[in-house]
């Protein structure tokens, strides 16, 4: 299971000193990484050496139905993303993708804290590059902006960390095994103090409101192979932890905090779909978009109940296939336009008819659109909110509404009206098809059978609804 | 009746070689020939600290460890000895940073004839001629020496000595800058005249200590202390914490830190800043917790405030610096924040303040060694390149130089595979397991704006375009690029395999009276 990570980590170090073909290299890896993925979730036992001893750090990996789901969006998302960043990226982008790759699926895997927490850290510095390197005019500030956000909550956790420490020690020899930390007997001030940090941190990444002002900066700047690696496969680690990590650490804490955290999340789902409505900038809108579905994402989470939860961990992987479509259709679009304001772009359908369509395709899975693949996990979660209250189903089911106008409207003004163009636009080129046509089919495979997904959710889920509910 | 103490030799030769190597190092001086003294003195300066490192280590894993000699003057016990290690290692990466003469057309940065007053001919001549002080290795050696005792004075009178035989070269090292001579000098001023200060209040302060105890030794007076404290005992606690706070670089006493990192020579500040701070805070958890663990209920918040205010304002004035060196000093500042929030936890077996502020002290070690010899390297016409606005676009068009400095200030801030994390993660733990949660929740808010300033050098140098009159990177000899690229290594290898030194700091142990 190491060699899932040791392949792309490897594979950004050579790809960085490949004087020839460096990025054929990457993609090489890429698809290697693929290949290891998928062994491994057959066959691959789990690992668990000693790292750290006076720490108690294990170098431990495991891989459950979650961590599937996470580590096959993330090995078929790559080397996607690697094929449309041929053009407008240069090695190095290539070789920190390799990196992000390697470190998110090393938080995907891990069975140790220590060990989550250092990959949660260390994907930051490949991202940092990756946007700073390359995109808009203020990629250097937007970089910065991200850098400091996601350090801060960072730093936030390394609170909790520290804290697991030490309750861990005081009970005996301190383990970071997150099954040994899942046994401790944590008080109830120390829990809640633990979670408000790791809830801050998962927050800050994932992203909810109100710490959030990052992800369009960054979306806006960054080129779009980028921001589906950051929106897609990075920003999943926020609430994968949340779930891992906060539901199966601290239950009792998860479940008193859980009415501001609904809140929250309610707050993300309006304000984000509100939000992207006004925006002129394509990129901007996606990034804000994704702030809504984060939203929903967490909603299932913390109410916590069956269907909630399997409903996020869907949502998770079919968002991060939906958003990837929608960040690179935007992108080609915008190599073809070059701009991303929407107000300067009308009367495409006619010139560009392929991209028009799916386009629309990735957008109504946005939207939530039932066959598409995001209206299975929307639903399970909606269901959850109105079992917790029915004023929080009720708000979020305005979500379904807002998405229909943002992703209609945009389509509106994008590719209808007069077709008159100031110079010819070609559709997409058979690279560009090649991206886009695997995304489009696993949103229509999985909206019509959504069943192996779910079944590898529900063992996840179980256990940690169980401990839930027996608290209450 | 007065008895001959006994003095175990073998568990001190290696401070007394380090002293003789500075005493035959004057002798060079006084009677070798001048073109012969550069190389004479290195090679002894180098020759002894080696000597001096294997012997420590040959010590440390020896059976004597945990000895007191000289009548429990001196303790070599495992933290001891370990800082001792720590320093010479230190300062053989400093003298080969100070033998560094390719930088500079053929010279040293240290000044021609320090005698001579800036800009008159007498300073020109000095420097036609190529003339060098090759003094600063002995000076180096006596200073070494100082630091080492430091590391193991099991009494209050050695104690002082110490810190007096450390820090007089000190100041004059600062004073030895070829270029700038005036900042040079002026900081040697202020680093001398308020040092001579802090050392007053740290002797008032051993003077009181004396007057409740009756004893000079660190054993004897905790002894004492646990039968009932005193205001005599306070006072001298308080007042000997302001000489050691001094010479860490605290606040309120941290003012000479910026302006002596930016005059002094820089492979004096790359050097000072590192083994000075080791042998400080090694004196200082051996004093506290020795000396004055049974007071720990009043020096704890006392030590803590000044924690958090040294953070704080370390870190939030190194981002308005402009300089690269005062922004060093400034985050300078901010690590001895975190050391003394390291400090505020308590002796372990397994894990605990020593263990924590030590490894800390070993990952800002290399850190600070390693970034202070790149900034040696950035020049422009007119020697080294400060100004941060002119390392602009330095990622461009040197990206190794630029990788490597960046490695060290993510280790300084703290980033995850680089040994700065653990050591971070080590203070903090160790204060969190004491109960001192409030200083940890603003060790980590100063944290992240630290990690602003760090980053923000990094962004500078690797995403903005270069100025026209951007600094180039001179090319240095081996000495100065290999102590950059085993910093480097250490400073990657600790943050990914600490478990050795980790486990190693276990089985030292704590400190012992």
């Amino acid at each position: 299971m190491t060699l899932l990570f040791l392949i792309p980590f490897a594979g950004a170090l050579i790809t960085a000193v490949m004087p020839a073909r460096p990025k054929l290299w990457a993609f090489g890896f890429a698809i290697a990484t693929l290949v290891a993925g998928l062994v491994t979730m057959f066959t691959a036992p789990d690992t668990n050496l000693i790292w750290m001893e006076p720490l108690g750090v294990h170098w431990a990996l495991e891989m459950d139905g979650f961590g599937k789901l996470m580590v096959m969006l993330t090995v078929v998302l790559v080397p996607l993303v690697m094929v449309a960043a041929v053009k407008d990226h240069d090695k190095r982008w290539y070789a920190w993708a390799l990196a992000l790759e390697a470190f998110a699926l090393l938080t995907f895997l891990a069975a140790d804290l220590f060990v989550f927490y250092i990959a949660f850290e260390a994907t930051l510095i490949p991202a940092y590059f990756m946007i700073g390197q390359h995109g808009g005019p203020n990629r250097a500030k937007a970089a910065l902006k991200f850098l400091m956000f996601q350090l801060g909550g960072g730093l936030v956790l390394l609170g909790a960390l520290i804290g697991f420490f030490v309750v861990s020690s005081e009970a005996g020899s301190p383990s970071y095994l997150i099954s040994d930390l899942a046994q401790l007997d944590i008080g109830t001030t120390a829990q809640r103090w633990i979670f408000v940090a790791m809830f801050i941190a998962f927050a800050v990444k994932a992203p909810l409101f109100p710490v959030h002002t990052w992800l369009a900066d960054t979306t806006e700047q960054a080129t779009t192979p980028t921001s589906v690696l950051l929106v897609c496969v990075l920003d999943k680690i926020g609430t994968f932890g949340m779930i891992r990590l906060c539901l199966g650490l601290v239950p009792e804490a998860s479940a008193w905090a859980t009415p501001v955290v609904i809140v929250l999340a309610l707050i993300s789902i309006v304000y984000g779909a509100v939000l992207a409505i006004g925006q002129d900038d394509l990129l901007r809108l996606i990034g804000l978009t994704s702030l809504s579905h984060f939203g929903l994402i967490t909603l299932g989470i913390f109410a916590a109940t069956r269907e909630g939860l399997v409903g996020s961990i869907l949502y998770m992987v079919n968002h991060g296939v939906a958003t990837a479509a929608m960040f690179l259709l935007a992108g080609f679009l915008i190599t073809r336009k070059g701009t991303a304001s929407i107000s300067s772009m009308r009367g495409l359908e006619k010139a560009t008819p392929v991209l028009a369509g799916t386009f629309l395709v990735a957008g109504l899975a946005t939207a939530g659109l039932p066959g598409l693949s995001q209206f299975v996990s929307e639903i399970m979660v909606l269901i959850s909110a109105f079992d917790y209250h029915w004023l929080v189903g009720v708000i979020a089911v305005t979500a379904i509404v807002l998405a229909a106008i943002y992703v209609l409207w945009a389509y509106q003004r994008i590719f209808t009206g007069p077709t008159e163009q100031p110079r010819p636009v070609t559709d997409l080129n058979r690279r560009e098809l090649g991206v886009v046509v695997p995304l489009l089919a696993a949103l229509l495979f999985f909206g019509f059978v959504p069943g192996p997904l779910i079944s590898a959710a529900q063992p996840v889920v179980a256990p940690l609804v169980d401990v839930i509910q027996a608290g209450e | 009746m007065f008895e001959s103490p006994g003095i175990s030799y073998a568990t001190l030769w290696p401070v007394l070689l380090v002293l003789g190597v500075a005493c035959a190092g004057v002798m060079v001086e006084a009677f070798a020939p001048r073109a012969a003294r550069f190389n004479a003195q290195v090679g002894l300066a180098v020759v002894g600290l080696a000597a001096a490192l294997a012997g420590t280590v040959a010590i440390g894993s020896g059976a004597s460890l945990g000895a007191s000699t000289g009548e429990g003057a001196l303790i070599v016990d495992g933290p001891g000895v370990f800082s001792q290690g720590l320093v010479l290692l230190v300062s053989l990466g400093g003298v080969a940073l100070f033998a560094e003469r390719r930088l500079d057309n053929g010279v040293s940065v240290f000044a021609g004839q320090a005698a001579a007053l800036p800009g008159t001919p007498a300073e020109r001549t000095a420097s036609q001629r190529g003339l060098e002080h090759t003094e600063v290795y002995p000076l180096m050696m006596f200073a070494v020496g100082g630091m080492m005792l430091f590391c193991i004075s099991g009494d209050l009178l050695m104690l002082f000595v110490a810190l007096e035989v450390l820090s007089l070269p000190l100041y004059l090292l600062t004073g030895l800058a070829r270029r700038r001579r005036l900042l040079s000098q002026e900081a040697a001023l202020k680093y001398f005249l308020l040092g001579a200060f802090s050392s007053g209040f740290f002797l008032y302060g051993l003077a009181l200590v004396y007057g409740f105890a009756g004893s000079m030794s660190l054993a004897e007076i905790g002894a004492v202390a646990e039968e009932g404290s005193s205001p005599l005992l306070l006072l001298g606690i308080g007042l000997m914490a302001v000489g050691l706070l001094f010479k860490t670089g605290a606040v309120p006493f941290h003012s000479w830190t910026p302006d002596v990192y930016q005059g002094a020579p820089t492979p004096v500040t790359a050097w000072m800043s590192a083994a000075t701070k080791i042998a400080a805070f090694a004196a200082m958890l051996r004093l506290f917790y020795v000396a004055f663990g049974a007071e720990g209920d009043i020096w704890r918040p006392a030590i803590g405030v000044v924690a958090v205010l040294t953070m704080l304002l370390g870190a939030s004035f190194a981002i308005v610096q402009s300089d690269v060196k005062r922004m060093l000093g400034y985050s300078a500042v901010a690590h001895t924040g975190f050391l003394l929030t390291g400090l505020l936890g308590v002796q372990d077996d397994a894990f605990g303040s020593t263990q924590a502020v030590l490894f800390y002290l070993t990952a800002y070690g290399f850190a600070t060694l390693g970034a202070f010899a790149i900034v040696s390297l950035v020049r422009g016409p007119n020697g080294e390149v400060g100004s941060l606005d002119r390392w602009a676009g330095l990622g461009r068009t040197n990206p190794w130089v630029a990788a490597t400095f960046a490695v060290f200030l993510l280790s300084m801030a703290g980033l995850p595979l680089t040994a700065g994390f653990i050591g971070k993660w080590g203070v903090f733990a160790a204060a969190l397991g004491a109960g001192q949660w409030p200083v940890v929740g603003i060790a980590i808010v100063s944290s992240i704006i630290a990690v602003f300033f760090y980053v923000r050098v990094i962004m500078l140098m690797f995403f903005n375009d270069a100025r026209e009159d951007a600094a180039t990177v001179a090319t240095p000899s081996y000495a100065t690029s290999g102590v950059i690229a085993l910093s480097a290594v250490a400073t990657v290898a600790l943050g990914v395999i600490p478990g050795p030194v980790l486990s190693l700091l276990v089985d030292a142990g704590g400190f012992i009276g």
